[in-house]
């Protein structure tokens, strides 16, 4: 589907969320010079397209204690990747699942999925069960778990890419934990 | 796809799951029940939160009370679309490694692009991994090359090729 400017208009009010209002889609039509009944149909034509993939509370899973946050990279076939990724992809706890480019040589790894829980053990019990239950011993994989978030929001489509300034390196600089 | 034993899988995990949830945050029933039941299948109609308030056996107010709570709690980002990735838009993953004693800096320089919409540490060589977003690929390639310029690091760009990922939300309590 082609997005019109209005689509734009419409992606770039409602991407930081709803207003917390009674009548929500109003307010954002309001906004656009549209009424809400616009509003409505319009959104229901960009879910119905998979561009909007689920409409409601998206929350801040490391604030309601799911710290460990897995970054599971498999180096898997070609020829095989779509029958893992499917399988992996069906598991209740894996919140991603992406097939990307392999750069060698520094990089192996062709698929990509992301496993949450309260904390690292249960995470890796997790992907060990996983791995067991659907034979996936021989497939080379690693775990990136991560440490500070620097940066996190939704995604703004609709903006600009100009750079924030200059970085100045600075050696020597101690390291700090957040 | 064998489907029965992907199903079980997920069942054997469960009862493992369950057994955290000596959270220290208590949470309301209906703070509950909002965090995991709508985070798809939002009502798109007039007065949306009135029919979550039918719904759950709540008033209009309480609904939309406690979602402005969640959010000025941090528990909850926004209350609206998840778009998918590469379909509003262009988008990759980035990654960097960044000596530990910069991580920090790099970090924070990566954080103030507009574009970059997560910006997390992990534990590996490649140390940095940011998602990078905007209204198209040339947008996108000019911040990666502006990052690869000014941090002077090796960038790994692995933008998505397929996703297999059927976004029902993150699994809370699952």
């Amino acid at each position: 589907m082609v997005l019109n400017a209005q689509d734009r208009e419409l992606i770039a009010a409602i991407q930081g969320g709803l207003p917390l209002v009674a009548k929500p889609y109003a307010a954002i039509a309001a906004q656009l010079g549209l009424t809400e009944r616009q509003v409505i149909a319009r959104l229901q034509v960009l879910q119905a397209a998979g561009l909007i993939k689920r409409m409601g509370v998206v929350v801040r899973h490391r604030a309601l204690g799911y710290r460990a946050n897995a970054m599971v990279v498999w180096d898997i076939p070609d020829i095989e990747v779509e029958r893992i990724g499917a399988l992996l992809a069906t598991e209740t706890c894996v919140t991603l699942c992406y097939q990307r480019p392999r750069r060698l040589p520094e990089w192996r790894y062709n698929l990509f999925c992301m496993i949450h829980g309260r904390e690292r053990n249960s995470v890796l019990r997790r992907l060990e069960q996983i791995v067991a239950f659907h034979g996936l011993e021989k497939i080379p994989h690693t775990v990136l778990f991560s440490g500070r978030s620097f940066k996190q929001r939704g995604a703004h489509y609709v903006e600009s890419s100009k750079p924030p300034g200059q970085l100045r390196r600075s050696r020597g600089q101690k390291r700090s934990h957040g | 796809m064998p489907e029965k034993h992907v199903a079980a899988a997920g069942e054997l995990m469960q009862s493992a799951e369950l057994a955290i949830l000596d959270t220290p945050l208590t949470l309301t029933a209906l703070e509950k029940c909002l965090l995991n039941e709508y985070q798809r299948g939002f009502p798109l109609c007039a007065s949306p939160f009135a029919e979550i308030a039918e719904q759950q056996g709540v008033s209009e107010k309480d609904v939309i009370g406690t979602l402005q709570s969640l959010q000025q709690r941090g528990l909850v980002s926004r209350v609206g679309p998840v778009f998918a990735p590469q379909r509003a838009g262009a988008s990759t993953l980035a990654a960097l490694a960044v000596p530990d004693a910069e991580l920090a800096q790099v970090a924070d320089f990566v954080s103030r692009f507009e574009a970059v919409n997560h910006n997390y540490e992990r534990e590996h060589h490649y140390n940095l991994w940011f998602v990078v977003t905007a209204a198209d690929e040339a947008q996108v390639q000019q911040v990666l090359d502006c990052i690869e310029q000014q941090t002077g690091l090796p960038l790994l760009n692995l933008p998505l090729e397929r996703s297999f990922f059927i976004d029902l939300g993150f699994p809370l309590w699952c």
